[in-house]
């Protein structure tokens, strides 16, 4: 998402992985984990809906979520994680010091980060992307209808190179008012220095519910860039790589055949066979990862499937009330895809 | 000849020259200028006070849990409220906020008994506070012994990490920007340079390009399974940063000590340790203290940059707050509460140093 091309952070990646300094690090991260009886996860350090502390103290969020289950996953514990919370600049260093074992930071899956960094994405837990958010007075319900609109980003990202390239590829004029923080963009907006706002979608939601009204804006339907927010794991450790994998699509696929935390203890004796391979009652796929047998059962009744996840993190349950959009299962017309367990 | 042979009886002074009213005569309304200047100064006054009184304090909600429970326009003090332990120990387990009590408690009875100077036994808590001390804070605080759970420093924070930050910081770098200080003053080639090129070198670099440097860049070059924690990085990174500005302070002070003192005590026959132990330092260190003081205080509100190593200081930790869903929106409410926090403890060093200053002029 922002911050994307950090070339500090390449260039230092870049030239720890030349003096081999990483990528065996640590090539068992199972059996590691195991033995200090948490998962090390590496969260934001602050961001709504994805990863903020409660009133309580406690982690809590979309990307929180990815690393309770691993933990759930792995030790049967949903809350064994030590949290560690990294900024946008030194969360790649922080993966591949070993510092933290899974990297679950809203962090868009790209070419180079996949193939450079000496890290691998495990997946896609919510598909982001730039949108416009607009005040309803202008009346307006297309983005293409922005020729000559004067438009609040925020300096330094990638949201405004993906500004540029959208207005000219659409032939548009744009006068962009750059701010520094999200406060004085949503500032900028409100006090109408501008007639749009930018940002990911994600984050359109948390800075509209900032707004004096909230309801004078909406978000406008184009989504400008792709940005697929995901965990990272370190290169060369498959088994850790695989459990990351699949206690995401464990808990998309429990969506998908209706499992919930409410209803997993009923769903024991459900007759039908992918329910039975998920929850373990039916083949060994747990200890094929090197797991437990329970593995899938424990994420979902300690954390839920994705839609409980989403729901209480950022969806409808939250104040932030994104929509499902593409982050809908493929059954009802997202994109959000899980293989089988089989 | 008219004389008296007794004194007059002192008289009043003239009713005109005294009073609240002479005062405000005298100060505030003596010609036409500065009555005009004062009567605009006092509507600006009101003009800025006014809001800011009616938004912080007659408008403004203080109880509840939730921001449901902002109702008037005001400021919403909930949110502080809310989230005051928070603030107050970070992510430190609740249950276990009571060893970080004891070690406040404990390192304000210490530093309350050094600086109340009617107390005996002063050498000895000295040492205590700053050998003793230490040693229990840290079995108190990270545990693992004695039974006492674990508690790893990613959940350090709020106000509790600022202070550990600052105090360690502080302690640390006195000493050895001393031993730097004196270096450089040092007749010997390889010393002085050496200290030269430290003090140049850490002075040179910002502050935020070394923690910067302690977070990201540090562990790449640590062999594998080798994990410094992170809090220990920032640590020292502050400590050999400020150790470097400490020192110039005390070069600074020792530069104003006249030759004539130390070459009185070397005509003595007193050892160069004793030369600085006994006449130099104790001299220089009285003349140091605004100095000193000014350093402590820009240290202190420069631990706050340790929020981007995603260390959560008691600016961190309200950010941090301010990004729950729940929250969103009071931002000025935090930053608000963390100014005043700082301020608090700012203005309470400055004015211990004003006290001191004063106990301690003893000179010519």
């Amino acid at each position: 998402m922002r911050y994307d091309k950090n070339a500090l952070v390449l260039m230092t990646s870049a030239a720890a992985l030349s003096l081999g300094m990483v990528g065996q690090a640590q090539a068992d991260t199972l059996e590691d984990t195991r033995e200090r009886g948490e998962v090390r996860c590496g969260v934001s350090d602050g961001l709504p809906g994805f990863s903020a502390p409660d009133d309580e103290g406690n982690w809590q969020g979309i990307d929180v979520d990815v690393c309770r289950a691993v933990a759930a996953a792995v030790l049967g514990d949903s809350e064994a994680v030590s949290y560690t919370s990294l900024t946008a600049q030194e969360r790649f260093t922080a993966l591949q010091s070993g510092e933290v074992d899974v990297l679950s930071r809203n962090t868009t899956w790209t070419t180079t980060r996949d193939t450079t960094l000496g890290l691998n994405f495990t997946g896609v837990t919510f598909y982001d992307g730039q949108g416009f958010l607009i005040s309803k007075d202008l009346g307006i319900s297309s983005a293409k209808e922005l020729d000559g609109a004067s438009v609040c980003v925020q300096s330094g990202t990638t949201t405004e190179l993906n500004l540029a390239d959208y207005f000219d590829a659409n032939d548009m004029e744009f006068n962009p008012i750059v701010f520094d923080t999200s406060e004085q963009t949503v500032g900028g907006f409100e006090s109408g220095r501008c007639d749009v706002l930018t940002s990911d979608t994600s984050q359109l939601a948390a800075l509209r519910i900032q707004l004096d009204d909230p309801e004078s804006a909406e978000v406008l339907p184009e989504v400008i860039s792709k940005e697929p927010l995901g965990p990272v794991v370190r290169q060369g450790d498959d088994t850790w790589f695989n459990i990351v994998k699949w206690s995401l699509f464990a808990m998309l696929n429990a969506e998908e055949y209706g499992v919930n935390s409410e209803n997993v203890d009923d769903m024991l004796d459900s007759e039908n066979p992918s329910i039975a391979r998920l929850l373990g009652e039916d083949g060994n796929y747990g200890e094929e990862m090197g797991l437990e047998a329970d593995w899938a059962y424990n994420i979902i009744d300690q954390v839920g499937n994705y839609a409980e996840s989403y729901d209480r993190n950022v969806g409808m349950d939250s104040p932030l009330e994104i929509e499902r959009g593409v982050n809908r299962l493929w059954t009802d017309g997202g994109i959000h895809y899980a293989p089988p367990i089989r | 000849m008219i004389h008296n042979r007794e004194m007059l009886p002192s008289q009043p002074a003239p009713r005109r020259s005294i009073g609240p009213f002479a005062w405000l005569k005298a100060n505030l309304f003596s010609g036409p200028v500065n009555t005009l200047v004062t009567l605009a100064g006092l509507y600006l006054l009101y003009w800025l006070l006014t809001p800011t009184i009616q938004w912080a304090f007659i408008e403004a909600d203080w109880q509840g849990a939730s921001p449901d429970d902002c109702t008037s326009a005001g400021a919403c003090w909930v949110f502080v409220n809310a989230r005051l332990d928070q603030f107050i120990y970070g992510l430190y387990p609740s249950e276990e906020t009571w060893r970080i009590n004891i070690v406040f408690a404990l390192f304000t009875a210490l530093i309350a008994w050094l600086a109340i100077p009617r107390l005996p036994y002063k050498r000895w808590i000295a040492i205590i506070t700053l050998f003793v001390f230490p040693v229990i804070a840290y079995v108190l605080m990270h545990g693992g012994y004695f039974g006492l759970p674990r508690v790893s420093t990613q959940r350090w924070g709020g106000l509790t990490l600022t202070l550990v930050l600052a105090v360690v910081g502080m302690v640390a770098a006195l000493p050895i920007g001393v031993i730097l200080a004196l270096g450089r003053r040092s007749t010997m080639p390889i010393i002085r340079s050496v200290c030269v090129i430290f003090i140049e070198f850490w002075r040179g670099a910002p502050l935020i390009t070394i923690l910067f440097m302690a977070s990201v860049m540090l562990p790449l070059f640590m062999p594998t399974g080798v994990d410094i924690d992170r809090l220990i990085r920032a640590l020292v990174g502050i400590t050999l940063f400020q150790s470097a500005y400490m020192a110039e302070v005390v070069r600074g002070g020792l530069q104003a000590i006249p030759n004539g003192q130390d070459e009185a005590a070397a005509a003595l026959g007193m050892s160069y340790w004793k030369r600085m132990g006994l006449i130099v330092l104790p001299q220089a260190l009285k003349m140091m203290i605004p100095g000193i003081v000014n350093t402590f205080i820009s240290l202190f509100k420069d631990t706050t940059l340790v929020m981007i190593i995603g260390l959560f200081d008691l600016l961190g930790i309200v950010q941090a707050a301010l990004s729950d869903s729940r929250w969103l929106g009071f931002d000025v409410e935090g930053y608000v509460f963390t100014a005043f926090v700082f301020w608090i403890f700012c203005f309470s060093m400055s004015r211990y140093s004003q006290y001191l200053e004063r106990r301690l002029h003893t000179g010519h």
